[in-house]
């Protein structure tokens, strides 16, 4: 092993679970009740019959425990996160945290090696995209995954045309996509029938988001929606995120930018070295303690809370 | 990029830009609510690099006047019915190729094994036991299909380039022909006439004229009513439609060009004795080219080949079995070379080694090129590759008819496929920059 940040990594992230998370817990790792007062939920997650929950309080999805080895590189560990029906969450972390690794699992590009996931109190095996899909997870990646040549109808409708006497159905297909994207007031759009290649970054954006929306997502978990766009295209995509939420979707949200995750999230979940540092509701941070969280793990800027043990990283092994 | 487009119109300015701006990029049909918004959205396009086959239309026009300034029997009765009978074999290659292009392939083999599949139709036909020729054509439409069937398996499950996996494919194609020649007519010399009158007939024989004109006017009636049912039906969903007068527009250009070409084909031709009539090639590619655009057009197969054409990591994450397409790309590439041998065999009366085949399947690929088929896939039509291949027959015809043999004719090709595909790549970078 010669890469230096590698080496680094591990024993961080072995060390840090004995020594400095005991000194810091106070301070760091509280807020993970406050978002969840119902089900009897303690921030613990690692009750694998959480199904009983209690009728709407809970969340569309939890994570428990999740880990994820790659080789001898723990990418993720002890994750418990609850992500709940018409709020955005925002999963913020320094490059390398496992923001990715962890949105890969939740979208079954690959199995997690530790702990459970559960739909709508319901555990769950993801073992491809379409197994999440199928479920109701929509992933767009920052690449976006559109067709330049095709127009919007054609792209949002991709592998899953209707068809009518052996043909498309296109009116059917226009109708429905003008309808979605309505809903989610994408209203800059002249024609539905230009080639996505003629849009801007943020209604490209949008398309991507109203693909996933008309698919009947529950989930929509969106990776750097906001890193290639302008000031003004952010902020369509913002709103567009609002929208989704006022439609009772729940939102993931991945970014770097702390501005857009300040405006839009709901909840905020810090990752650093493959571990939760920390998740709470926007109130509880501002820009600069997100960042130390994200950089050193602790904060002395969060405002004081109740002190809540983190559970997954104690329980593994 | 313009910050405006994101925001609601909220002034007339605004409104403006961005219907400049969509004007661009979207087709005129979708957007314009007259004949002459249609124009002003068409013009702009144009100006925005999306000319579509405007300037395909101009250079063959260029050409056409040309030749006839050259030569006065360029533009007669008895050459444009011959120029017709020579495109025929050069558009149903293009269109071959239009196929495995539209996924950024190329199929480079199809010169050759068109000219298999003819063999096998001859042979099958040869007296004194002849089979019905439906079988033989039968027979020599499968043998194309079925080897660019095997050439996509290779280029799917090992993941080959189609280039270099077809040109292995053209060679042992070109082996394959001299040995089934070899085989099927022993001492010929390397060639089997063709003993089919039916077949003959594609190339040779004529609608009577009163065939010809009831043929034109079905066809441009049933297009023309397609037309008018498709634009009622989305204004019943509240949909955009082309406004009535483009509609109309359309169907009278395509009355014009179909009377011109009745016409041209029921002008007496012969010189002891009377021949009038269109060629039935003619019907025949008009039906080809409908059922292909159909099948491009209309169905979700023909969709995923734009779809993967475009993006291909798009289209698989969509849940399309990119392997399948690919495969079938290959396969219809072959049928339709399949059928261009036998329009080729009925153009020169026999099939025989001596075919051109590395050649052929460049004005294969210039036809489609110049016809607006993109390179790097994703872009083309079927229609587009029977003006291509018009233009390749033009240059073909013309300068045989000025006696300027086969130097000229190669080096003109070649200068009218690097004009067309400069258009391709410089519309495409146009495109991307924006």
């Amino acid at each position: 092993m010669t890469n230096p940040s590698a080496d680094d990594a591990r024993p961080a992230t072995a060390g840090r679970a004995s020594a400095p998370e005991s000194d810091q817990a106070p301070q760091a790792q509280e807020i993970q009740q406050v978002q969840a007062p119902a089900a009897g939920d303690q921030a613990a997650g690692q009750d694998a019959d959480g199904a009983d929950g209690a009728d709407g309080a809970q969340p569309l999805l939890r994570l428990a425990g999740i880990g994820k080895n790659f080789g001898p590189v723990r990418a993720l560990s002890g994750i418990d996160l609850d992500i709940p029906v018409g709020q955005v969450t925002a999963i913020v972390g320094d490059n390398g945290a496992g923001k990715s690794t962890l949105i890969k699992t939740v979208s079954g590009i690959w199995h997690q090696d530790h702990g459970e996931i559960f739909w709508q109190g319901r555990p769950i095996h993801l073992h491809t995209p379409k197994d999440a899909t199928d479920l109701g997870i929509a992933t767009v990646y920052q690449d976006l995954a559109l067709c330049d040549n095709l127009d919007i109808v054609q792209n949002m409708f991709l592998g899953q045309e209707p068809v009518r006497y052996w043909q498309l159905d296109e009116i059917t297909m226009e109708k429905t996509a003008k309808q979605t994207l309505a809903d989610l007031s994408v209203v800059t759009v002249r024609s539905v029938r230009q080639p996505v290649g003629s849009l801007s970054g943020g209604q490209r954006q949008a398309v991507a988001v109203a693909k996933a929306v008309m698919r009947q997502a529950k989930l929509v978990i969106l990776d750097e929606p906001t890193a290639a766009l302008g000031v003004t295209q952010t902020r369509v995509v913002l709103d567009l995120i609002r929208r989704l939420k006022s439609q009772n979707i729940a939102v993931i949200v991945i970014s770097h930018n702390l501005t857009d995750v300040m405006a839009v999230a709901d909840r905020i979940a810090v990752l650093r070295l493959g571990r939760l540092v920390t998740v709470g509701p926007k109130s509880q941070f501002d820009a600069e303690s997100v960042v130390d969280l994200m950089t050193t793990g602790t904060s002395k800027r969060l405002v004081a809370q109740p002190a809540e043990q983190p559970s997954g990283s104690s329980s593994e092994h | 990029m313009s910050t405006e487009v994101e925001e609601p119109p909220s002034d007339a300015a605004e409104a403006d830009q961005i219907a400049s701006e969509a004007a661009a990029v979207a087709a005129p049909d979708v957007i314009a609510d007259s004949l002459g918004e249609y124009v002003k959205l068409w013009l702009a396009r144009v100006r925005g690099g999306e000319s579509g086959a405007l300037p395909v239309l101009l250079g063959l026009v260029a050409i056409v006047i040309y030749f006839q300034a050259r030569s006065s029997l360029f533009l007669s009765a008895g050459n444009l019915v011959n120029l017709m009978t020579q495109a025929a074999w050069i558009v149903m290659l293009g269109m071959a190729e239009v196929w495995v292009l539209l996924l950024g392939e190329i199929d480079l083999s199809i010169g050759y094994t068109s000219a298999i599949g003819a063999t096998f139709t001859c042979w099958m036909l040869v007296p004194p036991h002849p089979w019905p020729w439906p079988v033989a054509v039968l027979v020599g439409l499968a043998v194309p299909a079925i080897y660019g069937g095997l050439e996509g398996v290779i280029i799917t499950r090992l993941r080959l380039p189609s280039f270099v996996v077809t040109l292995a494919g053209q060679l042992l194609a070109l082996g394959l022909l001299l040995e089934v020649m070899d085989w099927a007519a022993p001492g010929s010399g390397g060639t089997i006439r063709l003993y089919s009158n039916v077949l003959s007939d594609i190339e040779g024989g004529a609608m009577s004229p009163l065939a010809g004109w009831i043929v034109m006017v079905v066809a441009v009636g049933l297009a023309g009513a397609m037309f008018i049912v498709r634009d009622s039906r989305r204004r019943a969903s509240n949909l955009a439609a082309p406004p009535a007068s483009v509609t109309a527009l359309k169907v009278v250009v395509m009355a014009i060009a179909g009377v011109v070409v009745v016409l041209i084909g029921n002008t007496n031709r012969g010189v002891a004795v009377a021949v009038r009539g269109v060629p039935w090639v003619v019907p025949l590619i008009l039906v080809i080219v409908v059922a292909y655009s159909f099948l491009l057009g209309r169905t979700r197969s023909g969709r995923y080949f734009y779809a993967i054409g475009g993006n291909a990591e798009a289209a698989r994450r969509a849940g399309i079995n990119l392997s399948r397409i690919r495969v079938t790309a290959f396969v219809l590439a072959g049928l339709t070379a399949g059928i261009m041998g036998i329009i080729y065999t009925s153009y020169l009366g026999s099939v025989s080694t001596n075919v051109q085949g590395g050649q052929n399947v460049l004005y294969a690929v210039a036809a489609a090129v110049i016809g607006g088929t993109s390179l790097f896939g994703g872009r083309g039509k079927m229609l587009g590759a029977v003006l291509g291949g018009v233009i390749v027959a033009v240059i073909y015809n013309g300068l045989g008819l000025l006696g300027l043999g086969a130097a000229a004719q190669y080096m003109w090709t070649a200068v009218v496929l690097l004009a067309a595909v400069t258009v391709d790549t410089t519309a495409r970078r146009g495109r991307t920059s924006t």
